[in-house]
Formats: structure tokens, sequence, C-alpha cells
């Protein structure tokens, strides 16, 4: 099979396999040996508190960021081994939605689209314009095909992203943050979506959000993450139910727990300037 | 599409515009605007001083341009300067018997071969040279005459050659071995 | 990056010294990523639209008003010793060698030199460069590079055009309106200019300066904070570092190339 998007046929069933990942930015431990399997196929939601590195995850899948210790295998290719020409290969075959977007600003709907397929393929301008509109199509924004960036909703810039993202058939889909600062019907268009894509296309998806009731109507498998390592793991309704404080806390919404309210900070009395508060 | 095609017009056009700009001023404003002339024949004339005549300053008669100054040498035997001339073929019909002189336009301005039409029949040919030159006039000098009121020609050579030496050593670059 | 404006005096130097080094590396980056680039040539010539042509009106405005200046100043000067005659000489001179390349330079920082900077700061900010990133598509020469290219090439094209609009106002105000002969303003520029020490010399100055001045402004938008504030902080670097740099330059090449 020559089509880029098109996984290589190997017989295990996860399409990522991040082992013993450590990762140190700025003095702070992000991860802390942590192993993961994103099955092929499969809707994988990555949650956590905010500030866990969820994002920095998805960064070390892309090659955008080399983790301090372990391996990410993306389609058996270990990622942070990868030359640059190899690594922009294994990112023609990932697609990525940004939480902002990040549609060029300079270009039209249109142009936005295809400007992978420009980029990358010689194609002629007719078979560009055919399936850039077939992906438009697909997230309801063929009519916008002619807009600005600056034109268009965040729900609707989102949405581009995303036809941007499937323009070449890739074999994995990385959502940073897709439900942020969306509206509910904005919301349930994109939650549709990333169903449809990964029921139609069959293509492997990996959510990072921590919205639980968002993330439940669609995700196969929940990683949760907090503080550096993985805390939980399973199916939506196994989470819902998991008795560890963590799940607790993140899926009930409780505002103590393994996460504190308090940032860490000397004794409350002694910073207010009380005699013996210390000692 | 019609955007992009206006963004390489415009470019297009801008780079023209820059490089007829350039062609304007390195044409135009420049020496080479002296070569003009197409076609042209030399003359040689000896100087004993040729005070600070440059390459490519302008022939003239009757104070209007006719060629220009294409090399300046030292003989070495006799250790007077050669200066070859440029002469437009127009002007084919100086009299051999015709004077160089080299003169300076105005009080600070540059130095120029003035050519005094002579008398004979016989014209210049291609490669002839001035019988009758007259040096470049030296202020120095002349202020030097003024004040001692001396002899006129007791000696114009050295004092000429130190009007040349002061932009010299402003001159890092020409390190001749 | 430098976004405090309180510092120790050492700790600004050690911060100069961390630009300079970061930014000579990113120029082997860029001149790495200039092969890459012609793959993206129709960006080029776009960029070539923006810095070059947007900027045209500003550089001849300039340029006009910088020879009639010249003229009127030379004029006045020349005419103590008796010497206007040379005024075509000296305006051109000046122009060519020195106030052509330099005022083009530092025109071109404030106007296209910014908003490199706060173009790319933008897409820094609004994680367009990683999006590239992710597309397989290598910002240094789909973004940088282009810019860079075109820097060098509108530079001493647009240097040219301001020192022609320049001897066109020197001329208007010497010869049209203080009665200088129009024979003598032309005939003693041309029999004392030369066109490789003056003409060219100056082009090879406004080159380095069109290199220079789009490494800082696509360096600084390159390495910005992705913040408002960032990008506002690179901005005011481009045109602060960019007119430091190219004065600097400018007596280095000059005592080069005399």
């Amino acid at each position: 099979m020559s089509q880029p998007g098109a996984p290589s046929n190997r017989s295990d069933d996860a399409l990522v396999q991040v082992r013993g990942l450590r990762t140190v930015l700025g003095g702070k431990t992000i991860f802390d040996g942590i192993d993961l399997d994103i099955p092929r196929g499969k809707i994988t939601a990555i949650m956590g508190p905010s500030g866990t590195g969820k994002t920095t995850l998805l960064r070390h899948i892309t090659g955008q960021l080399m983790p301090d210790a372990g391996s990410i295998r993306v389609d058996g290719a270990d990622v942070p081994t990868l030359s640059r020409s190899a690594l922009f290969d294994l990112r023609e075959k990932i697609g990525f939605l940004f939480q902002n977007s990040a549609l060029l600003t300079d270009f039209d709907v249109f142009e936005n689209v295809a400007f992978p397929l420009r980029q990358h393929l010689k194609l002629p301008e007719e078979i560009v314009r055919n399936i850039v509109l077939t992906k438009l199509q697909a997230v309801g924004l063929r009519g916008a095909a002619q807009l600005m960036p600056d034109e268009l909703s965040g729900g609707m810039a989102r949405r581009v992203a995303l036809a941007r993202a499937i323009i070449r058939d890739p074999m994995l889909i990385l959502y940073d943050e897709p439900f942020v600062g969306l509206d509910p019907i904005a919301l349930n268009q994109v939650l549709r979506l990333i169903r449809t894509l990964n029921e139609t296309l069959g293509i492997t998806s990996v959510l990072v959000a921590h919205e639980f009731a968002a993330v439940a109507r669609v995700a196969d498998l929940v990683y949760l993450i907090a503080g550096g390592k993985l805390v939980a793991q399973g199916t939506p309704d196994q989470l819902r139910d998991d008795p560890s404080p963590w799940t607790r806390q993140f899926f009930g919404g409780e505002a103590d727990g393994p996460v504190p309210f308090q940032y860490p900070a000397r004794d409350y009395a002694t910073d207010l300037g009380f005699a013996g508060g210390a000692a | 599409m019609a955007q992009r095609r206006s963004y390489q017009f415009g470019s297009g056009l801008f780079i023209l515009l820059g490089f007829a700009a350039l062609a304007y001023l390195a044409t135009q404003t420049t020496s080479i605007a002296n070569f003009r002339q197409g076609d042209s024949y030399t003359l040689k004339a000896r100087f004993t001083n040729v005070g600070q005549l440059k390459l490519r300053a302008p022939v003239k008669v009757a104070g209007v341009r006719i060629g220009s100054v294409e090399s300046v040498d030292v003989d070495p035997s006799k250790l007077d300067a050669k200066v070859t001339l440029s002469i437009d073929k127009r002007y084919n019909e100086i009299p051999d018997d015709s004077s160089a002189a080299i003169f300076t336009s105005g009080l600070l301005g540059d130095q120029y071969v003035g050519i005094q039409p002579g008398g004979s029949p016989e014209m210049f040919k291609e490669g002839d040279e001035f019988v009758l030159t007259q040096s470049s006039m030296q202020l120095e000098d002349l202020i030097g005459k003024f004040l001692v009121n001396g002899s006129p020609s007791s000696k114009p050579a050295d004092a000429g050659a130190s009007g040349d030496h002061p932009s010299e050593p402003a001159n890092p670059s020409s390190s001749k071995p | 990056m430098s976004a405090q404006p309180k510092k120790g005096a050492f700790s600004g130097i050690a911060d100069a010294i961390v630009q300079v080094g970061a930014c000579s590396l990113f120029l082997l980056q860029v001149l790495a990523a200039i092969p890459a680039s012609f793959r993206h040539f129709r960006e080029t010539v776009r960029q070539i639209w923006f810095t070059g042509a947007m900027s045209l009106v500003i550089i001849m405005t300039c340029g006009l008003f910088v020879g009639m200046v010249l003229g009127l100043q030379l004029y006045y000067v020349l005419s103590i010793f008796g010497g206007t005659a040379a005024l075509g000489t000296v305006v051109s001179l000046s122009l060519y060698r020195e106030l052509g390349p330099v005022v083009t330079a530092l025109l071109f920082a404030g106007r296209a030199g910014t908003s490199i900077t706060a173009e790319i700061g933008l897409m820094r900010a609004t994680d367009q460069l990683s999006a590239m990133e992710m597309m397989a598509v290598d910002p240094l020469a789909y973004v940088a590079a282009p810019r860079f290219v075109a820097g060098v090439i509108a530079m001493p094209l647009l240097a040219c055009v301001f020192n022609a609009l320049g001897i066109f106002g020197a001329h208007l105000v010497g010869v049209s309106w203080l009665g200088l002969d129009n024979g003598t303003f032309w005939s003693n520029m041309t029999s004392s200019v030369d066109v490789w020490k003056d003409v060219i010399n100056g082009v090879w100055k406004s080159v380095a300066f069109g290199a220079v001045v789009s490494l800082i402004a696509v360096f600084q938008g390159y390495t910005t904070a992705p913040t408002s504030e960032g990008v506002a902080y690179a901005t005011t670097r481009t045109v602060v570092f960019s007119s430091i740099v190219v004065l600097a330059l400018d007596f280095v090449m000059t005592a080069f190339l005399m």
C-alpha cells in the first residue's frame, strides 16, 4: 500500500508504545516512568490535571520534544532516535489538532486545508480542489472555503484545523484539548466528528482533554496521568466507578485530594506574622 | 489565485525598478557615462607633471568633451608622464600641431586635458603624439611664485608630486608589494 | 529572554553575548535551509513583495527629501569655498557610499524588519510554526529563509532607488531652484564617480545590511516569547539591534572597502 496514511501491517495492535518515559523540563519532573499503549483503530483519551504534561506527551509522540529517557515507538519507529527527515516522513502520517487551531493567517480556509497537499505532493489543481472540498464537506464547512481564519469562530476554526489534519488520511490523529473554549453546540459537533472519523476511516485517535463528560462519550480507553505517573487506566465506565483517590478527585470533582487545593507554601501562621507559628 | 499573481507581478515590477535604478546610477552618474563615445582613437601626450589628472578625466576642445584619459604612466627612461587619450572617432580633424594642456575646472574642480587646436593642414592619426604640451598648473607652485617672486621656471616637478600623496595612506585595501 | 527591563550590568552583557551567539547559530540554520526554501520559491517572491515593494513608498519619499536636504546644505557649504560646481559630485558620493545604504537599512529595519518580527512572533504565539513542523514543513525553510533571502535581494534594490531619488532631489534643489548649471552638475558627477569604487561598493554594503537586518528581524520573531508582550519586546529589539549593528558594520565595511 503506497497511501501515506496506511499503517504498516504489524501483528501487535498498539500503534504507539511508550516505555519508561522520563522527562525533566526546567528542573521540574514532568514524567517519571510512564508506560502506555495506544491501540490501533481506537480512541484513547489521556487525561489529567492541568500542568501534568498531557500536551508534552503529544509532543513526545511527534518528536517535537525529546525525552530524557525511555522509548516512544510509533508504528514501529523509535521516535527519539529518528533523524530529522525520518521524523518528517513520520509526521506526514500523523494529523495534529492544535488547541488554538493554528491556522495559517495568510491563507483562506481552502488554502489552509490544501497546505499539506501543496507542500508535499504535486497534484493537479482539480484533484487538490476535490480532496479539499471533500474534507471540508466532512467537517461541514464547504461553504466557508473562501473565508479567512480571522473570520471564523473558535469552533469553526477547530473544524477547519481538523479538516487540515485529515487531508492526507493519516494513520493517527492527535487532538490537543479539542474541547476547550467550545460552546455546547460546537462541542457536540467536534465530538461527532471525532467519532465519525474514527468509525469511517479507522483512524487511531489520541485525545488529550480534561472534560470527563465529553471524553466519556467518545473514548474507548482512558489513561489518567498525575504527578508524573500513570495513576489509572481503563474504559470510561471502569474509571467512573474506580475507588482510587486520584480518580475520585478528578472525576468526582472534589476540590481537595491527592492534588492539594493549596499550592505548597510556608506555614500559614508564620506567613501572617503570628509569633510562634514556626519553631 | 488572482491575489498570488498580483504578488508576483508586483515583486517582478519592484525588482525591475530596482535594477533600473542601479543601471541608471551606474551608467548615467558615473564615469561610465563618459564611455558612451563608441569608436575612438588614441593620442599620446607627455607632461612633466600631470598633477591630479585621473583616469577617465575628460579631454576637451573649447570646453566641450571629446574624449577621456585612458592611461597615465611614467616613461621609465625619460621620467616624465605619458598620458594616453582616447578621442571620439567623430573628432578626427585635430591639426597635428595642436597643443595639450592640463587644466583645472574651477578652484576645487577636477583636472582635465584641454586641447588648443593648431593651424596645420595635417591631422592627428591613431597613436600620434602631441608635440606641444603644458603641464598641470600647481596651486602650491603658483603661491610659491607669488610669494618668492623668483624665476618662474625653477622646479615645477617636485612641487606638483606632493599633491597626490595625502590620499594614499587613507587607503588600507591597496597593499601593493 | 531579556524581557525584564531591570538588570545588572554584567547579566546585561552576558545576555548580549548569548544573543549574538544564538543569532549566529540561527544564521547557520537559515543558510542551511536556503536550498530547501527554493521549493517554496513562491513564498520568497511574496516576501520580496512585502518587504521590498511595500517599502518603496517610504524609501522613495525619504530618498527625495534626503537628496533635497543634501542639495541645500552642501550648496551652502560649497558656496563658502566657491565650489558649488562640485555639488553633484559631493551629493552622489555621499549618497552612494554612505547615506543610501545606511538610511535605507534603517528605514528598512523600521518598516519591514518590525513587520517580519511581529509576523513571525505571532506565528510562534499562535502555534503556526509548530503546526508547520507537524505538517512536516520545515518553518526554517518555509518562513525564515524566504524572508531572509527577500531582505538580501530587496535591500540593495531599495538603496538604488533611494540613491536615484536622492540625486533627483539634489538636482531639483541645486539646478532647478538655486540655479546651478545643469551640465556642470552632471559632468562633474560623471567625471569623479566611479562605478566600482562608489556605486558597487555601496551595493555590497546594502547587501550586507539586508542580510543583517532581515536576520535580526527573523531571529527576534523566531525566538520571541509567545505572548503579546514578548512580541512587543521583540519588535523593539529588532529596531534597536538592527540600527546598532548596521552602523557598526558600516564603519567596518567602510574601512575595508575604501
